[in-house]
């Protein structure tokens, strides 16, 4: 077992930071391209620290929608964390209620798989409180690295991002596109096999609704009504699924 | 270093509604268990924004649905999609959209 303070928790950050220095780069020069300032990507990239949500934000500025739209919308792609958060908060019970407002703060897809690892290797089940190995200073370790090597990127993106100029000849303005449909591709690889085929509905359900609601609605609430319908008929999809395969 | 007040008010506006469901469960304590219909539709949600966003990226452009032949953009996903399955790598994959199109600009001009 590795060592449970400060430092053990940014030793084990390491996958992550290495993911993140990659992305997060990528994100910046993409912020960028999307019309954003260096000091208005860091803004995003300190304050919000969500990757698909800094894009979708990116996004959503570059067609100059109302912030009401991109509020609502970043709370719904952001709403997952309800997900994480809760799963990690049974062992988090001992440990002071600050520290677990900034163990959420930072919280992130990939953290938690980090912080999930070593709870499983430790043998905590999800009813069980963490072990003594799992501490809230490891935590902060894992966090504190992972969001300054997100910070870092963005800001080394963002700062190469704007000096490339004719960004357009270059493709550059595509690679919001591409992060999209890159993001969508992994996350659909990262469901589980029996989700698969309502994952391929979900996403064509989606696609449809936001370029029909683009079209008949004004405001650029496609969206949000594309993610909200599709979402819900995943849920329908998935009940039926598992009511048929029960019996 | 210029900040908009739009930009400013999006951030902010972005923070508050991220940070409650980062925190509060871990605050409250409360062993919350979430409705196994709403945990569902959580883990749906990633892949419909990010296939609306698409959608939008691809077919809508200045409010008009674009064509659908002679539109380069849907050609230049095709590697970036083929990209990320095969080497599930996000930077590889972007790089060989913007690429992808950077090359059908390059031969549309030739």
């Amino acid at each position: 077992m590795s060592a449970g303070g400060f430092f053990g928790g940014s030793r084990a950050a390491l996958p992550v930071v290495l993911g993140y220095l990659s992305i997060g780069f990528a994100a910046g020069v993409v912020q960028r391209a999307a019309g954003l300032s260096v000091a208005e990507v860091m803004l995003l990239s300190l304050l919000l620290y969500a990757g698909s949500a800094q894009f979708v934000v990116a996004s959503l500025i570059a067609s100059a929608v109302s912030p009401a739209t991109a509020i609502v919308t970043v709370f719904f792609v952001n709403l997952r964390h309800l997900l994480l958060a809760s799963a990690l908060a049974p062992h988090c019970r001992n440990f002071p209620v600050w520290q677990n407002a900034l163990i959420g703060a930072q919280l992130t897809d990939e953290t938690f798989v980090v912080a999930w690892g070593r709870l499983t290797a430790a043998g905590a089940t999800p009813t069980t409180v963490g072990p003594d190995a799992f501490t809230a200073r490891w935590m902060f370790g894992l966090n504190v690295s992972a969001y300054a090597a997100w910070a870092l990127a963005n800001l080394a993106g963002a700062l190469l991002g704007g000096s490339v100029g004719g960004t357009r000849a270059l493709g550059f303005d595509f690679a919001l596109a591409a992060m999209f449909g890159a993001l969508l591709v992994l996350q659909l690889d990262a469901q589980p096999r029996a989700a698969r085929t309502t994952g391929l509905a979900v996403a064509a359900l989606a696609a449809l609704f936001s370029v029909m609601a683009a079209l008949a609605l004004p405001g650029n609430w496609n969206i949000l009504i594309a993610t909200l319908v599709a979402a819900t008929a995943g849920l329908f999809l998935q009940k039926w699924k598992s009511a048929n395969t029960s019996c | 270093m210029e900040i908009r007040e739009y930009v400013l008010l999006i951030a902010l506006g972005c923070a508050g509604v991220t940070l409650p469901p980062r925190v509060l469960p871990l605050v409250l304590l409360a062993r919350v268990a979430l409705p196994p219909w709403l945990r569902i539709w959580l883990s749906q949600v990633p892949v419909a924004i990010m296939a609306a966003l698409l959608a939008q990226e691809l077919a809508i452009g200045g409010g008009r649905l674009l064509p659908l032949a002679h539109n380069a953009a849907l050609l230049a996903i095709l590697p970036v999609l083929l990209v990320a399955a095969l080497t599930r790598s996000l930077i590889g994959a972007v790089a060989a959209g913007v690429a992808s199109m950077a090359l059908l600009r390059a031969l549309a001009m030739s």
